[in-house]
């Protein structure tokens, strides 16, 4: 575990064993993932990278991504069960374990399908004590690591977007924390993380839904400590 | 108020007012999350209950772990002791099987509260509850144990990152075994200063521990460290108690213990690539393992 920040980095979390990162940081990563993708998948694939490849198996790394996808937390007994859970639920996953040095000593690319969409690739990385981030989400660079709020869009790249999306959230007097945008090409799809000093109201998400130019829009609320 | 960030500071603060350490350590933490310093207490209280939750579930389970490393140990003690042999008291018999019986639980997948991290989990509970157990303490006198604990973990965290890739096993068992020295220091009656003795003698006879899993996992050596550091952490407190004192003050061992941290090899910080986990044995473990789950 890096510095702490309350006591109860230091006597807690409760959770599933073994491991802090391999265990507990693959379940968040696949919860941040699932409520990205934002449905259960009916298909869902996993690339392990590296020490997640070579002692995911050993820690349950496989399990706490799985699990995470649908929905459990880092505390779930289900967790140890994703397997069965997942067959139940018919959603259909698979797991390869891969190297590339270039890549995060602990990262995974997870690829999900669904009903509403078709594909997403999302990629993730444990850094200890349980702390994560998404990294990627189609390809776009974020950050996202569940200590805040945080709202994930996907917009066509024209002037003023970035106006109209913050002037909403202004509407609603919430501050902006951090932001991150970033785009393939001028004038194609872009992409926005806003993390938020507080919970957004489903009547502003609307409204942010509403805004034509807009493809993608999800509100990550802050993952449980 | 800023926060101190060294034991001397704390000690001096609490001296000052009169106060016990984990009623500092509790004001400062309800501060900082704005809230009440009850329901600090109430946060605690519910890791407790999972602490005591995965000691009852572990001591009623022989599964292995996914590994097959780990999982029957404790089982083995229970029946040694059923049988009436030991060369322990029956409290520290059950220091021994608590740990045991939590570290198991983490390596099956079993729902552990981290103290301070996975795969020292077995420590502090262990030395809190049976202790607690064995001499009546009640539940409040066992909070402000397990405060005290976290008050060690997070003012050596000031210096050192609690985790054996930065700073070896060090900062995790050893750390935990400081805590729980601490802890049973602060429920059997001790003064803050013989608390901070307690925690000092622990962590100046671990310093250097290094952390050279087999396979990577969780597992061998750090199941078996738990059981031995619980009973190692009792010593600490007994000789704490007894007035003895650390000749390095405890701020002090925290910067060796920096320094050492920072000395190991990488690759006797969770790497895998010295120590037990390349001997023979463990290198053959390793394979055998990447053969079964078809590791790259």
């Amino acid at each position: 575990m890096e510095k702490v920040k309350t006591l109860f980095d230091v006597i807690g979390p409760v959770m599933i064993g073994p491991s802090s990162s391999h265990t507990a940081g693959a379940v968040r990563i696949g919860l941040l993932a699932g409520k990205i993708f934002g449905e259960i998948p009916q298909k869902v694939s996993f690339k392990l990278y590296n020490s997640f490849a070579k002692t995911g198996r050993g820690h349950g790394t496989d399990k706490g991504l799985l699990g995470g996808v649908l929905g459990m937390d880092v505390d779930s007994e289900s967790i140890k069960k994703s397997f069965d859970i997942a067959n139940k639920l018919n959603v259909e996953y698979n797991f390869e374990y891969l190297e590339d040095y270039n890549r995060h000593p602990n990262s995974v690319d997870i690829i999900l399908q669904g009903k509403n969409i078709e594909k997403m690739k999302i990629s993730g990385i444990s850094k200890g004590a349980g702390e994560v981030a998404v990294t990627k989400i189609n390809g776009y660079n974020f950050n996202i690591n569940g200590d805040y709020d945080t709202l994930v869009l996907i917009y066509k790249d024209k002037p003023g977007m970035i106006y109209k999306v913050t002037a909403l959230i202004q509407s609603a007097n919430l501050n902006i924390a951090s932001m991150h945008c970033d785009r393939n090409a001028k004038g194609q799809e872009a992409s926005m993380g806003i993390c938020l000093d507080g919970g957004i109201s489903n009547e502003i998400f609307d409204k942010l839904e509403q805004i034509e130019e807009v493809y993608l829009i999800r509100n990550i609320e802050m993952l449980k400590k | 108020m800023i926060k101190p960030d060294n034991f001397k500071d704390f000690l001096a603060l609490a001296e000052k007012e009169n106060k016990k350490l984990y009623e500092i350590c509790q004001k400062y933490e309800a501060d900082s999350l704005e809230i009440a310093q009850e329901e600090i207490r109430d946060r605690v209280k519910i890791v407790l209950d999972a602490m005591k939750d995965a000691i009852k579930k572990g001591l009623n389970s022989k599964e292995k772990s996914s590994s097959g490393l780990s999982g029957d140990d404790c089982a083995k003690l229970i029946e040694r002791y059923k049988k009436g042999k030991s060369l322990f008291s029956k409290t520290c018999q059950k220091v021994l099987t608590y740990s045991l019986a939590t570290i198991e639980q983490n390596a099956r997948m079993g729902k552990i509260a981290a103290c301070p991290t996975a795969g020292s989990c077995g420590i502090v509970p262990s030395v809190i509850v049976a202790m607690a157990e064995a001499m009546d303490f009640d539940e409040e006198i066992q909070i402000n144990a397990l405060i005290t604990a976290g008050f060690i973990g997070e003012v050596v965290s000031e210096k050192l990152a609690l985790a054996g890739a930065v700073a070896g096993c060090q900062s995790e068992c050893g750390v935990a075994a400081a805590m729980a020295a601490a802890a049973l220091a602060e429920m059997c009656g001790a003064t803050n200063e013989q608390i901070l003795n307690a925690a000092a003698l622990t962590l100046k006879n671990i310093l250097g521990l290094v952390c050279d899993p087999v396979a990577g996992l969780v597992e061998v050596p750090c199941v078996k460290r738990n059981a031995f550091l619980s009973v190692y952490a009792v010593t600490g407190a007994e000789l704490a108690l007894a007035g003895i004192q650390s000749v390095i003050p405890i701020d002090e061992i925290v910067e060796a213990m920096k320094q050492v941290g920072d000395m190991i090899s990488p690759k006797l910080k969770e790497s895998s690539e010295a120590g037990l986990a390349v001997t023979p044995t463990g290198l053959k473990i390793t394979y055998e393992l990447s053969q079964k789950w078809q590791n790259p």
